[in-house]
């Protein structure tokens, strides 16, 4: 903040790109000084990425200026832009493992001697400049033998070799954990404080606010307006980006505090120590109709492979299941749909959305699973299913002919959703819904599952954010190191009780 | 977090330490080594005169347009590509020699123009597979049988080189005691040495492991990826120019027969000398040791004396198999 009024060392205005029909962008304005930590907010769609490839020169605009240094520049692309002193690192690490991490760090701009390499001063420059990021590994390792953490941190010590003077950092959290997030975050600190312009995208607000000074926010590709984050509060800055209150989130606890189940109901789903050997230990649930039950615990605590086991997408290989009283096994997936058991994967490109097909194909596709091949569904019948889905989930754009590679995250995750209530499922089973997609599409979706749980559904909700479990579930089993370890009630929990259970009774 | 833990090798190391410390990058390539090791000693204890200076000198003299091969294929394997054409390409440039020298050509142009002929048509599969995006087993499938035509339209029958220059060329040879190095073998070292330092001590060579790595990532690294790509099929090519040049000087004449599956020999040479066909890991010494362990397996074979020359092939193909497992077993491991 020491900078406020050094002149902007990037500055864009009136920035609009085009992908006809669509405008990614219109009329943006963007500054960014020297020496600041400067946060880009949007919701999924609303052209964070689309502004940063503008500025790298990966799209080209159709209107506006971009002045870097005070002089208007038009970047051919991300070398470029590099050049200039503009250096982008992805969110997903771009460097080769295979090469050493001297080698990642300073190839393009690697001391030479005898026009050859000098690997001695490249690895003594190297260690230098990892120094500076506070990463003590050798110079002479080869990259893919360090955590993903680490390749991160070399992808920003590449980025500021030479002059940099703009860094621009998009998502680089999403695959670190606390410790990995404290460090990046010292490393950032560091950067600003020796002038260099920081422009961040996360989804996480919590680190937003911890380590930004000033942010922008955009909706639906037009500027919502340039805030100093101190004087901004968290509420303010959802509706800003979702341009809508809160009182959806709102509705969807009041569903949550409803509903009763009858004294001695029989559960939908019953299991009793079912388990898988280096999967889950045996564990016991009971699945009841119009209940939500959250699954809460650590990354690689079990929640999926649990969530696997319920639906036959791994075969459990002790342990009974009951479904409505009748014992059965679930074998497979297809064997699980028979009882009305449907499952969406936490992998939503991999195990959820078929890509390369359309809105319509997708919503169909387990529903004609279970009719079989022999007999197609009326194309009638189809439209009137998809049109009711993409109305009654707000899937956009609301064309059923659109490929769903080019639908967003959130909206991605609608269709998987929506294909599966075609099917009508007794149980739902949810594995990250909400992950990677931004605030209005969540609250809408945690709406939708209290809604759906409230017409008598049995819906088990996974989530890595506690708040959103605490939040919807009527019950919370807790997993932890692979294991059921506590199984308590919704509506009485707070979130430092589930916190403790997770962490082993406070003992960790 | 890993950052704060103690750095692996703290020792304080001196000059060049590249091949010093044991690095799973080296594991193939020693496995390689090991296997060769074996060889000799168990061709060394069942054959009297194995072991001997003439049988390793021979073993060198015969392969040497096999390691020249080898060397570029490497080069192209290591961008994650592949390249067919090298056999023919062999066979054209020593038909180009023996014609051109049949009719008369000084051997100072007979040479540079042979060796050229393998360059050029390296170029036109390098342009072909990036800037037309065409596969590199396609486009050097088409490579291979251009090339032999070639030789079949230039001369259809074997033609024998007696240019007096180009033979002497061909027989000198410098004798150490029982050892002896003939002028190929010692192009064919030269050729080694020289695919060494570019790979290792030029920004062309790091690019060429960068774009095996992650040709996306080497693109967004900023690396010159379109040139080195062209460039590794350029060296692949020149590199079987010149093997055809050795071949030609190994047989003292060209033919358009020669060098038939060839480029698979050279493929498997790189493969047993521990390059990873997905590109990016392996050295060039590996694949000059893969040469030497099929030239071994040759030379056991024929001192065996009793088996048919066809097992040459089935044990080349057993340990292919071999190899491949192993290395896919190590990069499992590594994931």
């Amino acid at each position: 903040m020491t900078h406020q009024t050094a002149p902007p060392v990037v500055e864009m205005t009136g920035i609009s790109v085009e992908f006809p029909p669509v405008k990614a962008l219109d009329g943006v304005d963007f500054s960014l000084r020297p020496g600041e930590i400067h946060a880009l907010m949007g919701e999924n769609g609303a052209g964070k990425s689309t502004l940063i490839k503008a500025l790298t020169g990966i799209h080209t605009p159709t209107a506006g200026t971009i002045r870097v240094d005070g002089v208007e520049r038009r970047f051919t692309g991300p070398a470029d832009a590099r050049a200039h002193g503009v250096s982008t690192v992805y969110q997903e690490v771009n460097l080769c493992e295979n090469l050493t991490v001297a080698e990642n760090i300073m190839l393009g701009a690697e001391p030479r001697l005898l026009g050859g390499l000098n690997w001695r001063a490249m690895r003594r420059q190297a260690a230098v400049h990892l120094e500076r990021m506070g990463l003590r590994i050798d110079p002479g390792s080869s990259l893919g033998s360090h955590s993903l953490a680490v390749q991160q941190l070399v992808a920003i010590c590449r980025a500021t070799v030479g002059d940099c003077k703009v860094l621009i950092l998009d998502e680089p959290t999403s695959s670190l954990d606390t410790d990995e997030v404290a460090h990046l975050f010292t490393v950032m600190r560091a950067l600003r404080d020796d002038g260099v312009a920081i422009l961040f995208v996360s989804h996480f607000l919590d680190q937003v606010y911890e380590v930004s000074d000033r942010m922008t926010v955009l909706r639906n590709g037009a500027l919502v307006g340039e805030f100093v984050t101190a004087d901004l509060p968290a509420a303010k800055l959802v509706q800003h980006m979702i341009g809508r209150s809160m009182e959806v989130l709102e509705a969807a606890e009041e569903v949550a505090e409803q509903a009763e189940r009858p004294a001695g109901a029989t559960p939908l789903l019953q299991v009793v120590g079912l388990g898988r050997k280096g999967s889950v230990q045996p564990f016991d649930l009971d699945l009841y109709e119009g209940e939500v039950v959250g699954l809460a615990g650590l990354l690689g605590s079990g929640r999926t492979e649990l969530a696997r086991l319920l639906t036959g997408a791994d075969r459990a290989d002790v342990g009974q299941a009951r479904v409505a009283g009748k014992a059965t096994r679930l074998r497979t997936p297809r064997a699980a749909m028979g009882h009305g058991i449907a499952y969406t994967s936490e992998d939503r490109k991999g195990e959820g959305v078929v890509d390369g097909l359309t809105v319509r194909e997708n919503i169909v596709l387990a529903l004609q699973a279970e009719r079989g091949w022999m007999r197609p569904l009326p194309r009638k019948q189809v439209d009137e299913l998809v049109a009711k889905y993409i109305e009654q989930l707000g899937i956009r754009p609301a064309n059923p002919e659109a490929l769903l590679r080019n639908l967003s995250g959130g909206n991605q995750q609608k269709v998987v959703l929506a294909r599966w209530l075609a099917t009508a499922p007794k149980l739902l089973v949810l594995d990250e819904p909400t992950r990677g997609i931004d605030v209005g599409a969540k609250a809408e979706i945690q709406k939708l599952v209290a809604e759906l749980a409230a017409d008598g559904m049995s819906v088990v909700f996974i989530s890595a954010e506690l708040e959103e479990v605490l939040r919807i579930s009527h019950r919370i089993a807790v997993m932890r190191d692979r294991r059921k370890v506590a199984e308590i009630d919704g509506g009485g929990a707070t979130m430092d009780q589930v916190v403790d259970l997770i962490a082993g009774g406070g003992a960790a | 977090m890993t950052t704060s833990a103690p750095a692996s090798a703290p020792r304080k190391r001196r000059a060049l330490q590249i091949p010093t410390r044991l690095d799973r990058r080296y594991l193939p390539v020693l496995g390689t080594f090991v296997v060769l090791a074996l060889m000799l000693i168990v061709g060394g204890t069942r054959y009297e005169n194995f072991l001997t200076p003439a049988v390793i000198s021979n073993l060198f003299i015969n392969n040497a347009h096999l390691i020249v091969l080898a060397v570029g294929m490497t080069f192209v394997i290591l961008t994650g590509g592949i390249d067919l054409s090298v056999g023919s390409v062999l066979a054209l440039s020593t038909v180009v020699t023996a014609a051109l020298l049949q009719a008369g050509w000084p051997v100072a142009v007979v040479i540079p123009l042979a060796v050229l002929a393998g360059t050029v048509i390296g170029l036109a599969h390098g342009v072909m597979i990036h800037y037309f995006q065409v596969q590199p087993f396609v486009a050097t499938l088409a490579g291979m049988f251009f090339a032999r035509g070639l030789c079949f339209l230039i001369a259809p029958e074997s033609i024998a080189i007696d240019n007096a220059s180009f033979v002497s060329l061909a027989s000198w040879v410098q004798i150490f005691g029982e050892w002896r190095m003939t002028s190929s073998v010692l192009i064919a070292l030269i050729v080694v040495g020289l695919g060494f330092l570019v790979l290792h001590f030029t920004r062309f060579g790091r690019t060429v492991y960068a774009i095996g790595g992650g040709e996306q990532s080497a693109l967004l690294m900023g690396l010159p990826v379109a040139r080195t790509k062209v460039l590794a099929y350029v060296v692949s090519g020149t590199c079987a120019g010149l093997g055809g040049l050795l071949f030609a000087m190994f047989s003292r004449s060209g033919y358009s027969l020669t060098g038939v599956a060839m480029e698979l020999d050279a493929i498997a040479a790189v493969v047993i000398g521990g390059t990873l066909l997905t590109g990016g890991t392996g050295f060039v010494l590996g694949s000059v040791l893969g040469v030497l362990v099929l030239g071994l397996i040759q030379t056991i074979i024929t001192f065996e004396g009793t088996l048919s020359s066809w097992w040459t092939k089935i044990v080349i193909g057993v340990l292919l198999l071999i190899f491949v497992a192993l290395q896919r077993i190590l990069t499992l491991r590594r994931t």
